[in-house]
């Protein structure tokens, strides 16, 4: 199995064009992602599959990963002019770094399986935002496994795979709106079935108790 | 030939169905509620609150014996969410002498429960465990099902009834954190005598005692 | 190659039906009773003969991952017994296995052995009892199926007197598991090994030759390699088509290659072939059993480094994966610090091998899709998550 870089390497040997850089994973699995620009992702997942050395024919996982806007408050040190001489002054700073939807695909090779231990070689790809450019390329052409997979991040993120032959709802019924794993989903209070929550319950035996002269 | 597969395979059903006739082995089932299975000493359903006492203690007994101190670790790490506690106010002592609050209210959902047994594994006090009692069926599903801490308050001495080998060890444990910190009280407290420094109290010790406690329930 | 003539696996699409074709649309679920849970297959047919047919899924979903986001790490734990009811102890294994990898924990040999054999036992329970459920698609009510339950029970019991419980086990932990083996647990398992050949030679006996099942299975819903690679399709579903792929062999996780045992392969990718592959998995899952439950050494069973309450792992991702016995099951993980998982993703083989069931269903007639579909072998809490 080659390394990452290794691979990015041959990916820039053989599409000099596309973009694609290295993702490094600080965490003890040390499994390194490649994350490549949306336009370029069909040709390097292409590359990636038809390649005979990688061979990587076998995609297993597709998934979604939602990263919401962030909140960053900063020092900033800012040159003032205060009473006619220049002075630093430390300034905090709030700025909103934008989010995005990233998936993610783990690739292995399934024809060269037996020759190395293999690593998932992790592909990614990025969204411009969160709300109305939501567009990646589907790579289903390139692995049928990618199917129910992007139709399920479709549902539950909200990502639009273009190119998909067939994106529905998949877990969710069709007249859902809203994505349920983004980060900032609110559960609706309005479920048409009757609940059965812990609250209600407590309200209930509360009740009940206080009726029967017991306080807490 | 045609149809020796299947006569093959009936002869299999007939050895089976006329040698559960004989043979203990065949015949599985069991005629529940009649006859039951034999119980399995690991078995879990739903939690219990141990208190040490008798089986038979009076309900004030019971409460006053229970070791829980309402830390919340179990309502925090529950799956389902399903614990429900309210600390007291004011404490009592717990097993080791050392004054504890206790739970005001503690009531456990067992319709929402999924016996997971992690409430059993993160409690740092031995104070809750998995009952093996299954037949629980009520009319009424919403108090009926909701356990408080009378009804969820059961007596060390059950708890060795059904878990015997984990009691017995949970016990050497308890008695040696007691032992351990008695001593400590002890020397805490000669050494407070030679400062003579009434005040000197002992050093918390139950929950880094525990911190290093291997994680079987 | 280049890369503009690859070979492109496209869902199959609907171009045989022409004007005046009197097509019947049969939605076959969601409380058929042949399914296995609440699954619906929107199906059009000619005559009896099935041109299309899509799955519908998500009568079953509870939003697992959401779930599990929330929690801490080890409150996921007992959730992932709830994906595939029929394995929860290789569910545990995998979502483990993928902490483990994020935490960079280290299993102990002893829980090594103790994971392998659990698993394998669950392999067997689950093969026996899918077995029993396509026949009982077949229309064989009743008996392979109780035969199969009745030796699944055996294991059951031996799950609760280990776990506690005989589904929802709940039983291994990041860097090792819960408890330590029962006494004469051992004795009692070997004892349940040791009849094992003689109820696979009584299914095999009962079926293998029956004249009724080759008729219906061989050659019924063939499935072709690079089909089945293209689409991601694994455990005894790909290894019936003849890809020797085993994730046993090919990653090496846990101590899987201290022991003996082959993969066994089918060549047409039927029905039969993935009948047979379950029973010959069965066998090899006995010999591994058999070497597991005589080398398994004293020792710790947790790593000492691993917490109860508390583990927060540093930031990163990981993805663990484990030959289940339904195919590949894996967990993605991102941790961002703190006590709960940022992204946790099950990848659920169950549903990835539904890819495609409309490719090996088309053309066949409408009888033959229930046996079509007890053959990939699916659990729906899994399917829906």
């Amino acid at each position: 199995m080659k390394s990452t870089e290794e691979i990015l390497a041959m990916i820039q040997a053989a599409l000099p064009a596309a973009h694609v850089e290295l993702v490094l994973n600080p965490s003890p699995s040390a499994q390194h992602s490649l994350r490549v620009a949306p336009a370029d992702a069909f040709a390097v997942a292409s590359f990636l599959r038809e390649s005979v050395e990688l061979a990587l024919d076998y995609c297993s996982n597709v998934t979604g990963v939602d990263w919401p806007d962030k909140e960053i408050t900063e020092k900033v040190k800012v040159t003032q002019l205060v009473d006619g001489e220049e002075k630093v002054v430390e300034e905090t700073v709030k700025r909103i770094e934008p989010g995005c939807l990233e998936a993610v695909y783990h690739l292995y090779s399934m024809r060269r399986a037996h020759e190395a231990i293999a690593g998932p070689v992790v592909l990614r790809m990025r969204t411009v935002n969160r709300t109305d450019q939501v567009q990646l390329p589907s790579l289903t052409f390139v692995w049928r496994a990618a199917e129910f997979q992007e139709r399920e991040i479709f549902d539950l993120f909200g990502i639009v795979f273009t190119g998909h032959p067939d994106l529905r709802r998949i877990l969710m019924w069709d007249e859902f709106e809203d994505h349920p794993m983004r980060r900032d989903y609110v559960d609706p209070d309005d479920y048409e079935y009757e609940p059965t929550p812990h609250d209600e319950v407590l309200k209930r035996a509360e009740a009940q108790s206080k009726s029967a002269g017991v306080t807490a | 030939m045609l149809g020796e597969g299947m006569l093959k395979g009936l002869a299999e059903t007939a050895k089976n169905f006329a040698g559960s006739f004989v043979s203990k082995d065949r015949l599985t089932t069991v005629q529940y509620p009649e006859e039951r299975a034999p119980v399995i000493e690991n078995t879990r359903d739903f939690p219990f609150l141990v208190y040490d006492g008798a089986d038979d203690a009076s309900d004030e007994a019971k409460l006053a014996g229970l070791r829980c101190v309402a830390c919340q670790i179990c309502e925090k790490e529950c799956p389902p969410k399903c614990i429900y506690i309210v600390k007291s106010t004011d404490k009592k002592p717990d097993y080791v002498g050392k004054p504890q609050i206790y739970p005001a209210r503690f009531d456990i959902d067992i319709s929402v429960c999924m016996s997971c047994q992690i409430c059993v594994e993160v409690c740092p006090f031995e104070a809750i465990k998995m009952d093996t009692e299954f037949e629980l069926s009520t009319t009424d599903r919403f108090g009926g099902l909701l356990y408080d801490r009378e009804q969820l308050a059961r007596s060390n001495q059950h708890y060795h009834k059904i878990h015997p080998t984990e009691a017995a060890e949970v016990d050497a444990r308890l008695a040696e954190e007691k032992a351990k910190s008695e001593a400590k009280a002890k020397a805490a407290a000669e050494a407070a005598a030679l400062k003579a420094a009434a005040a000197a109290a002992p050093k918390p010790v139950v929950p880094a005692a525990i911190e290093q406690k291997e994680p079987t329930a | 190659m280049s890369t503009a003539d690859m070979k492109v696996y496209r869902p199959p699409v609907i171009d045989i039906i022409e004007e005046g074709d009197e097509l019947l649309e049969v939605a076959m679920g969601p409380h058929h009773p042949s399914t296995h849970g609440v699954f619906r297959m929107d199906v059009a047919l000619d005559g009896e003969r099935v041109i299309r047919l899509k799955p519908v899924f998500g009568y079953l979903h509870r939003n697992h991952e959401k779930i599990a986001e929330k929690a801490s790490y080890l409150a996921a734990m007992p959730y992932t017994d709830r994906l595939d009811y029929f394995c929860s102890l290789t569910n545990n294994w995998a979502y483990a296995l993928a902490v483990e990898k994020l935490a960079g924990l280290e299993v102990p040999e002893r829980a090594e052995y103790i994971r392998v054999i659990t698993a394998e036992l669950t392999r067997i329970q689950n093969h026996a009892s899918s077995i029993g459920f396509l026949m009982q698609e077949m229309g064989a009510s009743g008996t392979p199926l109780m035969y199969a339950f009745r030796e699944r029970e055996r294991i059951l019991d031996l799950f609760e007197e280990l776990t506690g419980s005989r589904m929802m086990c709940n039983y291994m932990r990041f860097g090792g598991c819960r408890v330590e083996l029962p006494t004469g647990w051992l004795a009692k398992a070997q004892t349940i090994v040791d009849g094992l050949p003689k109820f696979i030679d009584e299914i095999e006996a009962l079926l293998t030759g029956n004249e009724i099942l080759m008729a219906r299975c061989q050659g019924m819903g063939i499935l072709k390699p690079d089909l089945a690679i293209n689409a991601g399709v694994t455990g005894p579903m790909l290894r019936a088509t003849g890809v020797n792929y085993d994730l046993r062999k090919v990653d090496h996780y846990g101590i899987y290659d201290r022991f003996k045992f082959r993969v066994p392969l089918g060549d047409h990718g039927d029905i039969f072939d993935r009948y047979m592959i379950r029973v010959l998995e069965m066998r090899e899952s006995v010999t591994i059993l058999h070497q597991a439950i005589k080398d398994i050494p004293a020792g710790p069973i947790m790593d000492p480094k691993s917490k109860i309450r508390g583990f927060r792992p540093k930031p990163g991702e990981a993805y663990g994966r484990i030959e289940a016995p339904k195919g590949e099951l894996g967990f993605y993980l991102i941790s961002d610090g703190s006590g709960n998982p940022y992204r946790y993703r099950v990848r659920p083989p169950s549903l990835i091998n539904l890819t495609i069931l409309e490719d090996m269903c088309l053309g066949h007639n409408v009888a033959d899709v229930v046996l079509i579909f007890g053959s990939v072998d699916i659990v729906l809490g899994e399917v829906d998550r």
